[in-house]
């Protein structure tokens, strides 16, 4: 069953110099359960879609599906069913882990017990129970990293769209951070769509990858099928597979510009 | 309905939890009226700055609306940090609709600048300031509405820029000609006839007129009716306003 369902979805932006399509025309199907990589040179519009489809942003053009409800007309609906992790996270330094918990539960409509509940229910299952009380200001990055998530996962969403999750984690939490996201599909069978610059993150987690590339999807399938489609072998890296499908690298540092 | 009282209400309640956690932010706040009132009321003492009322019946109502004016405007510093730190947008994706978001925030600052004019007052009556005490209620209930209306206008405009060096100098180029304009310190009825026919333009003027009056027992006249039809415009003004670009921007 789609979970995400997109149809033409499309983004311009009015610029002073004129219209920029930031994204043209992305037609997706993600099915539950699934964990979708999706990965893009800078500029290629990964991150104009996935703010539209957290509803961020709306779509000039096509249409879409989350959780069954309509991005355009029921965008409520779609805040409701999903969760949405930033790359800058989106804690409050100031205010303490299990207030952060249970306020996020509360703004997703859970009743203040059902929240503290879920709070406790996150904090067990996230590790991090011995910090419920601590500033957030307080946490490690890693640490703050699991806050991040199971604030996206507050209120038990069908969907978990997971941005950039590991940037700036020392290697020890990054592999953390798999093992949790695996942990997320098998216990709730949470649907994670993720965007990464990380290659090998995106090897290790995606069950399928997606490609964009100048706003538009340029290669769509499982790593092994992409590295033995595009660069010959199932043994190739994802870094060489990436090359020869987009012509540069995924990371800033290598990436070509393009205007977004 | 229900569901947006209590969303507002929610998010009332996580800022001011906030706020309670920061004693010295409460009491700054009222600091620089205080001041006013100390070093610059005695000053106006026995001065015929009204046709009624003495000095502190004109001060007071001014330094109230002061508190709105500089603490309210500057309400949106808050909001780009919150950006930087991505809460903006973590409460964005939330089903809480953008006016509950909004409403929550500039609740908890009318609340805020409320209890310091409270603050104000016992002072100033310590100073000598005699009113009545409905006066002085009213006078809250119009720190309340300014405090609204600009707090709305500022997360606004915070949402559109991106650091606090930007925004600071932007607020403060409205705030100061706002200030002299509306005659906090001292009624515009003293001024020459060109700037009190200018200050007639900056609906601040009319609250702070309104404040005076009910400072003095008047109610019923032209004076209040003025000041409830601008603050009530004023409020339908900026909280649509507030939520329009409250909703549009991106965070």
């Amino acid at each position: 069953m789609a979970v995400i369902s997109t149809s033409g979805l499309a983004r311009t932006f009015q610029t002073r110099s004129g219209p920029v399509q930031a994204v043209r025309g992305i037609d997706l199907t993600v099915q539950a359960g699934e964990i979708l990589g999706f990965l893009g040179p800078n500029g290629a519009g990964k991150t104009t879609t996935l703010r539209m489809l957290t509803t961020l942003l709306a779509p000039t053009g096509g249409a879409a599906t989350v959780a069954g409800c309509d991005l355009v007309r029921d965008p409520a609906g779609v805040r409701q069913k999903t969760g949405y992790v930033a790359q800058s996270g989106g804690v409050d330094p100031s205010i303490s882990v299990r207030e952060e918990l249970v306020t996020q539960g509360r703004l997703y409509r859970l009743s203040k017990a059902e929240a503290e509940a879920r709070a406790e229910e996150l904090a067990r299952e996230l590790d991090l129970t011995e910090l419920l009380e601590r500033k957030c200001a307080a946490l490690s990055g890693g640490q703050r990293r699991r806050l991040d998530i199971a604030m996206g996962l507050a209120h038990r969403p069908a969907v978990l769209f997971l941005d950039e999750p590991t940037t700036g984690l020392d290697p020890g939490s990054r592999s953390d951070l798999w093992d949790l996201v695996r942990l997320i599909r098998a216990q709730w069978g949470t649907t994670v769509f993720l965007t990464t610059h990380y290659l090998d993150e995106a090897d290790a987690l995606s069950d399928r990858l997606v490609i964009v590339d100048q706003g538009r999807i340029v290669a769509d399938g499982t790593p092994i099928a992409l590295k033995r489609r595009y660069a010959g072998s199932p043994d190739a890296t994802l870094q060489d597979t990436f090359l020869a499908i987009t012509g540069r690298g995924v990371t800033p540092q290598d990436a070509t510009p393009v205007a977004v | 309905m229900t569901t947006f009282l209590a969303d507002t209400a929610l998010v009332f309640g996580r800022y001011a939890r906030q706020t309670l956690r920061s004693k010295i932010q409460i009491l700054f706040g009222a600091l620089m009226p205080v001041l006013y009132l100390l070093l610059y009321g005695p000053l106006l003492t026995g001065m015929p700055l009204a046709s009624r009322g003495s000095s502190w019946q004109v001060l007071v109502p001014g330094l109230l609306l002061q508190l709105g004016l500089f603490g309210a405007a500057f309400c949106g510093f808050a909001i780009i940090i919150e950006k930087q730190h991505g809460v903006v947008e973590r409460m964005r994706v939330t089903p809480v609709s953008r006016l509950a978001l909004l409403l929550g925030r500039v609740l908890r600052d009318a609340a805020l600048f409320v209890f310091q004019a409270v603050l104000v007052i016992l002072v100033a009556l310590a100073m000598g300031l005699r009113a009545p005490l409905f006066g002085i209620v009213l006078g809250f209930a119009f720190v309340a509405a300014m405090a609204v209306s600009l707090a709305s206008l500022s997360y606004s405009l915070a949402m559109r820029v991106s650091t606090p060096q930007s925004f600071g100098p932007l607020v403060n180029a409205v705030n100061m000609p706002a200030m002299l304009l509306s005659g906090l310190m001292l009624p515009m009825s003293l001024a020459p006839g060109w700037l009190n026919v200018l200050s007639h333009l900056m609906p601040f003027r009319y609250l702070v007129d309104a404040v005076r009056a009910a400072f003095v027992g008047d109610y019923g006249g032209s004076t209040m009716l003025y000041g409830v039809l601008v603050a009530a415009a004023l409020l339908a003004v900026s909280v649509t306003t507030g939520t329009r670009l409250f909703r549009k921007a991106e965070a």
